[in-house]
């Protein structure tokens, strides 16, 4: 392997482990406030996408892609209303239950409302054949969207929760629901908020990769178990280190698929998360203060 | 008590016994084949309703279960030895007498296992994978052991999609039908439609038999006191984590049985009954069957794949099963069976009989 060829799989690597850890951060907002796993994270993404695919028949692609985020964070504020508000004080189990309940649903609507085929938006910038060089790799400039995107999402999100009065409410709902709610702050509404808020970079984010990887009505599933095993491996809650974990398993995946069968991919992220469950089920980066892992 | 707890299960029987006649009186008698495979699905579905309702523990790949019980089989009695018959462990095996020599298709002679040793072979193998991804995973609470169990179903399906030996996306088919003794056999053809039925229904009232008791006795008030409150049962003495792990193994066991008399009965497996799907299908029976009801379970894991069999629910199959995940889970946690305008129905079942 030379230089270039390692680059090559290091930058497509990168590229799957962000839009993994931009999952993996969906997965920790609502997390982080409601303490439960949204299985249906990953059908925000190919809805998303799906949405945004129909609206460039109609208009311009970024006012599709724009449209299409506004119409999956309504879903995603849907979902919240209709089925989680209803059961407080709910075991886990039933909400797990409820949350794979709503993922077969927008799965299946999905595949009657479009169909089984395979669609992708256009490439943002240039065509599926233009390339960039970098010290002799390859890359498509979709790349640099994919990456470019990610990151805005993760500063605008850091910067959301920092310093404005909803973002610092919502981290006072995930630190201590019923102190938040003492302080005045309205906690449904939050909850309300950080499914509205997963739902909607879920869909940008399966906006950006939709010209890389496709998309298709049962890609979300895949999706989920890869952005939850980076969840995991950073730690549940912890989305900095989210980021850090999406690069590791995006690498290691690129790794596995250079030296082995391609077939094999999927099973190398549900083996780093089968491990990781069993010996460090608090993440690769847990600090011993566990209440640390609640922070966004 | 006493026989009591058996009442139900003789209730059962005699209206299996009288299900027949009146299929073949309203003149659908191949209603039977899938009341069959029903059957055998809600093995799966018992097993599991002892893990979830009664130990309270979540499994999102009992299909992963099931798949090893009928890949296993089928492989095992498909897999050609004839060439290398002479060679250090087949002629062992040969003379234990564990192999058998029959025909395939097109009349060529084949030397593979005998159904029942693959059954054997079948059922040590999803107890022993049982306890070795139990072991880690039962630990797990919630989410965790949720998603553990799911990646463990996904393993198996890319395992079985990927491997040439579990025949890829085609699966493994002209399984040979499985004698039992004296003539009676699982097989899907036809003429043995009836025999069939009743070698189902026998193998789903031996398991109910098997559950009841269980959860009758001490292991039973141990797992359901685990369910109510882990910490508590555990300061009274109770080994929960030895109880939720056996629990774990007993359910794969009864999948993989499920698993094995079904591609028997079918004379073939293929990768779709392995996906997360039908996982989640067994969860969602058990849900509305009511969680630590096992006569709910039944009724639901038989109606629910009958109807699923017949095509009633067309291409919102899959969105069925979604929708009474949803509503069971939302409006009765409890259970189709507890839901208070049904309880009068629900006392000829749960509870009482067997509580």
């Amino acid at each position: 392997m030379n230089l270039a060829q390692i680059i090559q799989y290091c930058l497509s690597g990168i590229t799957v482990g962000s839009i993994y850890a931009i999952v993996a951060i969906g997965f920790n907002i609502i997390y982080n406030t409601t303490g439960i796993i949204n299985f249906a994270q990953g059908e925000f993404l190919i809805v998303g996408a799906m949405m945004a695919v129909s609206l460039t028949k109609v208009v311009p692609l970024p006012v599709a892609i724009g449209l299409a985020v506004v119409i999956t964070t309504v879903l995603g504020g849907l979902v919240e209303v209709v089925f989680i508000r209803r059961v407080r004080d709910a075991s886990v189990l039933r909400l797990i239950v409820i949350t794979i309940g709503v993922s077969i649903l927008i799965r299946e609507a999905m595949l009657h409302i479009w169909d089984e085929k395979v669609r992708s938006l256009p490439y943002f910038t240039g065509t599926d054949v233009s390339t960039i060089s970098v010290m002799g790799a390859h890359m498509s400039p979709q790349v640099l969207w994919v990456l470019g995107v990610s990151a805005v999402i993760v500063t605008g999100l850091t910067l959301f929760f920092r310093f404005t009065l909803i973002g610092r409410a919502m981290r006072a709902c995930a630190d201590d629901r019923m102190a938040a709610r003492l302080c005045g702050i309205n906690d449904r509404w939050m909850v309300t908020l950080s499914f509205m808020l997963s739902a909607g970079i879920g869909a940008i984010a399966g906006c950006v990769i939709s010209p890389v990887t496709q998309t298709q009505y049962d890609m979300g599933a895949p999706l989920a178990i890869k952005g939850f095993t980076v969840a995991i491996l950073g730690g549940l809650g912890n989305s900095i280190a989210a980021i850090a974990a999406g690069l590791i398993l995006g690498l290691l995946e690129v790794l596995m698929m250079s030296q082995f069968q391609a077939a094999y991919k999927e099973a190398v992220s549900i083996v780093v998360l089968l491990l990781i469950l069993v010996f460090r089920p608090s993440g690769l980066f847990a600090r011993r203060d566990v209440s640390s892992l609640r922070a966004f | 008590m006493g026989g009591r707890r058996y009442i139900p299960l003789i209730a059962a029987a005699l209206l299996i016994v009288a299900g027949q006649p009146v299929l073949w009186a309203i003149g659908r008698p191949y209603y039977m084949t899938q009341i069959t495979m029903s059957a055998y699905y809600a093995l799966v579905v018992i097993g599991l309703c002892l893990l979830m309702g009664y130990a309270g523990q979540v499994s999102l790949g009992h299909a992963g279960f099931f798949a090893v019980g009928g890949y296993t089989s089928a492989v095992l009695t498909t897999c050609n030895l004839l060439a290398r018959q002479n060679e250090f462990p087949i002629r062992w095996f040969r003379w234990l007498g564990l192999l058998v020599e029959r025909q395939d298709l097109y009349g060529q002679a084949m030397l593979c296992f005998s159904p029942w040793a693959a059954f054997v072979v079948a059922m040590l193998l999803a107890g022993l994978i049982g306890f070795s991804i139990g072991l880690p995973v039962i630990r797990l609470k919630g989410h965790y052991l949720a998603m553990a169990t799911l990646g463990f179903g996904l393993i198996i399906y890319r395992i079985v999609q990927g491997a040439p030996v579990f025949g890829q996306a085609d699966g493994i088919s002209n399984v040979p039908p499985f004698e039992l003794f004296a003539g009676l056999e699982v097989n899907g053809r036809p003429p043995y439609r009836v025999q069939n039925y009743y070698i189902a229904w026998v193998a789903v009232l031996a398991a109910m038999l098997l559950a009841i008791n269980l959860v009758q006795s001490r292991v039973g008030r141990a797992l359901r006191s685990i369910h109510q409150n882990e910490e508590a049962a555990h300061s009274l003495g109770v080994n929960t984590f030895q109880y939720k792990l056996s629990t774990f193994v007993l359910s794969a066991v009864f999948a993989a049985v499920g698993g094995a008399l079904l591609t028997h009965y079918n004379g073939s497996i293929g990768p779709s009954e392995v996906t997360v799907m039908k996982s989640v299908r067994y969860v969602s029976i058990v849900a509305v069957g009511g969680m630590a009801n096992l006569w709910g379970a039944l009724v639901m894991g038989i109606v629910l794949n009958f109807l699923s069999l017949r095509g009633v629910f067309g291409t919102y199959d899959d969105a069925v099963f979604g929708v009474i995940l949803i509503v069971i889970m939302l409006f009765a946690p409890q259970g189709l069976l507890r839901m208070p305008t049904l309880r009068g129905i629900s006392t000829l079942f749960s509870r009482r009989s067997y509580g």
